[in-house]
């Protein structure tokens, strides 16, 4: 196939060539941006969470009356225990994902600077069972710590706690994190195991550094111990929410009682990104339409201006596929002109969003996933118009001047 | 000429229904989905009280130490005040009004039987709040200026709540349990949701929460009630009192009537930094002390979450697609008319006069594409609304949003017609009339 051809017809008609790479380009460059942008979302909506999420329900108790919570939280756990279905039960002061940020700044040495900001959960008796953490290294609690521990002004009066891979891996790099010493406001504690990765009391508040430093101490039961963690099969779930909270609520008469499973806490949690996902969906599919009908319009267009070429091309000898062949690798040169335009447009559009807008640099394989999508659009799209032109008869150039 | 532009470009629109459609179509949803962001940037960015807020400053001062060990995305310790500070700043008396306070979310026991007890949200403030804020009484009044330090058991409703506690019966006087503590109630607000709540933390839902509850600030401390928001805490040893001088919890208000006195206020507050300073309690510098305007404070506090801006960059970029696109159309379906071009030309029209028509004709399509443009995006905020979002219950469309909406429609269009319409003016008359 000649090129030169099409090349000089092209740079006759400057404008429509002008206009067909702009779309192509400039549609290349915002989708690749936003599906970047979606897989972005789509991945911290499953970021792993190194507890049972399908067995756990959460209820959370507010304003009991402090001064009886060594007493009450027993019988509470006693009473949650005999419910059908729950397979453990424990009491904790706060659970991933609940949106109420307890954070502390740990470092290796007295004197140390950290930049991390770790989530504190203390665990009542049972707590790592009820959770469903994963022990990695070391071993849980025993109950002579959990007797031994309490919290007083968020801190633990123990000397155990537990960290997660992460940060044993950030603190302690090539070195194991058991039995090593972490300090925070003139207080030390011992590592004696390491869990799998547990999310942050509020990933998104904590950011990249602090979602998955979470750090977890034993305690007796304390008045700061707003949650029970039921765990059962995944099918009682709902059963057992609703017996739970009504268990509860005759204990606890002065008390706001409320439950839900954490399947549903997590959904409540990423419902914004979960809906900006969609719209972004929409917005890519509508852009590729319009792009679609505007290449579809001007390439039929302009097709139809030059019958009389094609006339000419068929009475001295072309065939139809000659014809439509001239026509798609038009449309191929211009597409590639497109997509090349629209790569080094989207990565300079992602590199202004880097900067302004704290979005994280696209990795390479979304720009040619978007200059293939274009360019399949771009191929399409003039098909229409090319199998019309195949169509014009040789008559065409015997007709007027 | 302008009726008869009209009418030729109305007959041309109605020849070919399918490309006119589709250019209105583009031009609608490339508009409507713009405006839909531009009006959640809008409402977001709107002057929470119009008329005082000129006359409203916050102070920001730096008790933190050189190095402050407290660090999260986008939260700045600092931003608050500790209780010796916000006392020196009541008891200086430097400005017309003051008032300090912080957020609390406190457990309502009700006495009537069929209430279950519930959370209510509300503020610990001093008694110049309601006045410096323009808080309208139904009942009653605020707690007297010397109750504010002296921790009385008083506390102010809104409302709403006064209505849900006691019904239409008057609620001045009666008791209310607050957590474990009798309050009397000394006056009923009318309601107010001031949007954003600007003097709120940097926690709290600006666009959702309303206060319902007011009570002196001294006395939330005294009976140790949970403080609802950002409490920072420094030092070797952690110190739980809420009056430490290593804890930042407090927001403070001010109204300064002349710019003058905003001046004379900042020196103010520079001066009682260097004053820390010498006697220890601060180590940074005393210039770092500032004094922010409400406008510029909510400027500061970015409340618009950088997503809401990246999709109204996703919606410009958008438009423009959609623009684009209709420039290509707009010049197949203006060239295709090349014969009805040079018949005009050859009775007398100049190229000047092709270039009207045609941008008359741009114009038309972005009128209707506006009209279509605004149900987009009436359509557009309605799905805004029902996200599960703070800001979301605002984004409602208004008359100058609606303008605005036409307006862009008929600039981006014709816009996009000038490059078409003047490849139109420039058709070799005598050529195309020889292939008519």
């Amino acid at each position: 196939m000649e090129i030169r051809p099409i090349l000089s017809s092209l740079r006759r008609h400057r404008i429509p060539a002008v206009l067909i790479v702009l779309e192509i380009a400039l549609a290349c460059a915002v989708l690749g941006n936003a599906v970047f942008m979606i897989g972005q979302r789509m991945a911290s909506i499953h970021w792993s969470n190194g507890i049972d999420e399908a067995g756990i329900s959460v209820i959370t108790v507010n304003g009991t009356d402090p001064a009886l919570a060594a007493s009450g939280i027993p019988r509470d756990l006693a009473a949650l225990r005999g419910i059908a279905g729950v397979t453990a039960v424990a009491a904790v002061t706060s659970m991933p994902l609940d949106q109420n940020p307890a954070l502390t700044g740990f470092t290796t040495t007295p004197d140390g600077k950290t930049t991390v900001n770790t989530s504190v959960y203390f665990l009542g008796s049972g707590g790592e069972q009820a959770l469903g953490l994963h022990l990695l290294q070391g071993r849980f609690f025993n109950a002579d710590e959990y007797a031994d521990s309490g919290l007083k002004d968020f801190q633990s009066t123990g000397h155990v706690l537990l960290v997660t891979q992460s940060d044993a891996q950030r603190l302690w790099p090539g070195q194991g994190a058991l039995g090593k010493t972490l300090y925070a406001n003139g207080k030390s504690w011992t590592v004696v195991g390491v869990v799998s990765d547990v999310l942050a009391q509020d990933p998104k508040f904590s950011g990249p550094g602090g979602r998955y430093s979470s750090v977890f101490y034993p305690s007796r039961p304390d008045s700061m111990m707003g949650d029970y963690v039921l765990h059962s099969a995944p099918q009682d779930r709902d059963r057992v929410v609703r017996e739970a909270v009504q268990a509860l609520g005759r204990l606890e008469p002065g008390a706001v009682v409320e439950g839900e499973t954490y399947a549903q806490m997590r959904t409540d949690y990423f419902a914004d990104t979960s809906s900006m996902v969609w719209m972004l969906v929409l917005v890519c599919v509508v852009m590729l339409a319009v792009t679609a009908f505007g290449i579809v319009g001007l390439t039929s267009f302009w097709v139809g201006q030059r019958r009389r070429q094609i006339g000419i091309r068929r009475a001295v000898g072309a065939t139809r596929s000659h014809i439509l062949q001239y026509f798609q690798t038009e449309n191929l040169l211009l597409s590639t002109a497109g997509v090349v335009l629209g790569m080094v447009l989207a990565f300079g559009i992602n590199l202004y969003l880097m900067q302004r807008y704290e979005v994280a640099r696209m990795p390479w394989y979304y720009l040619p996933v978007s200059a293939v999508a274009l360019w399949l659009l771009g191929q399409l799209a003039v098909l229409g118009p090319a199998l019309r032109a195949a169509q014009v008869p040789p008559v065409v150039a015997t007709r007027s001047v | 000429m302008f009726g008869y532009y009209l009418d030729l470009a109305w007959r041309s629109l109605r020849r070919t229904p399918i490309l006119t459609g589709l250019m209105v179509l583009a031009i609608g949803l490339g508009i409507g989905a713009s405006m839909t962001m531009i009006t959640v940037l809008h409402v977001m960015d709107a002057d929470p009280l119009p008329g005082r807020s000129a006359l409203l400053y916050t102070p920001h001062l730096d008790p933190l130490p050189l190095k402050f060990n407290g660090f999260s995305v986008g939260h700045d310790a600092s931003d608050h005040l500790t209780w010796p500070d916000a006392v020196a700043l009541l008891n200086a008396h430097r400005a017309q009004r003051q008032a300090a306070m912080a957020g609390g979310d406190l457990l309502m026991r009700p006495e009537a039987v069929d209430l279950r007890p519930f959370y209510v949200n509300g503020r610990y403030t001093t008694s110049d709040f309601f006045a410096m804020f323009g808080v309208r009484f139904e009942h009653g009044s605020s707690w007297r200026a010397a109750d504010d330090m002296a921790g009385a058991h008083v506390v102010v409703l809104a409302d709403s709540l006064a209505r849900k506690l006691f019904g239409n019966v008057d609620a001045i006087g009666k008791m209310v349990r607050l957590g474990e503590n009798d309050l009397r109630v000394a006056g009923v607000t009318a309601d107010w949701y001031p949007s954003p709540l600007f003097y709120a933390d940097d926690r709290a839902k600006r666009y959702s929460d309303h206060d319902q509850f007011f009570l002196p600030l001294s006395t939330a401390v005294d009976l140790n009630f949970d403080v609802d928001g950002s409490v920072d805490r420094w030092g070797k040893t952690l110190n739980v009192d809420m009056r430490s001088a290593t804890t930042t919890w407090l927001q403070f208000w001010v109204q300064l009537d002349t710019p003058t006195q905003a001046a004379a206020y900042k020196h103010f507050l520079i001066d009682y930094s260097a004053q820390q300073k010498s006697l220890g309690r601060f180590q940074r510098p005393a210039s770092n002390a500032r004094l922010y305007s409400l406008m510029g404070w909510l400027a500061h506090e970015n409340l618009v979450p950088s997503d809401v801006r990246l999709q109204l960059w996703l919606a410009l970029g958008f438009l423009f697609v959609c623009m684009l696109n209709i420039v290509a159309l707009l010049l197949a379906k203006f060239l295709r008319r090349s014969g009805e071009i040079s018949v005009r030309r050859a009775l007398g029209a100049r190229q000047r006069d092709i270039f009207v028509q045609f941008g008359i004709e741009s114009a038309a399509i972005g009128v209707i594409g506006g009209v279509l443009g605004v149900l987009i995006a009436e359509f557009g905020l309605w799905s805004v609304r029902h996200r599960p979002d703070d800001y979301a219950h605002v984004a409602r469309m208004d008359v100058s949003m609606l303008l605005a909406t036409l307006v862009l429609a008929v600039a981006a269009s014709v816009m996009a017609g000038l490059l078409p319409a003047w490849r139109a003016c420039r058709v070799a008359p005598a050529l195309q009339l020889k292939t008519l």
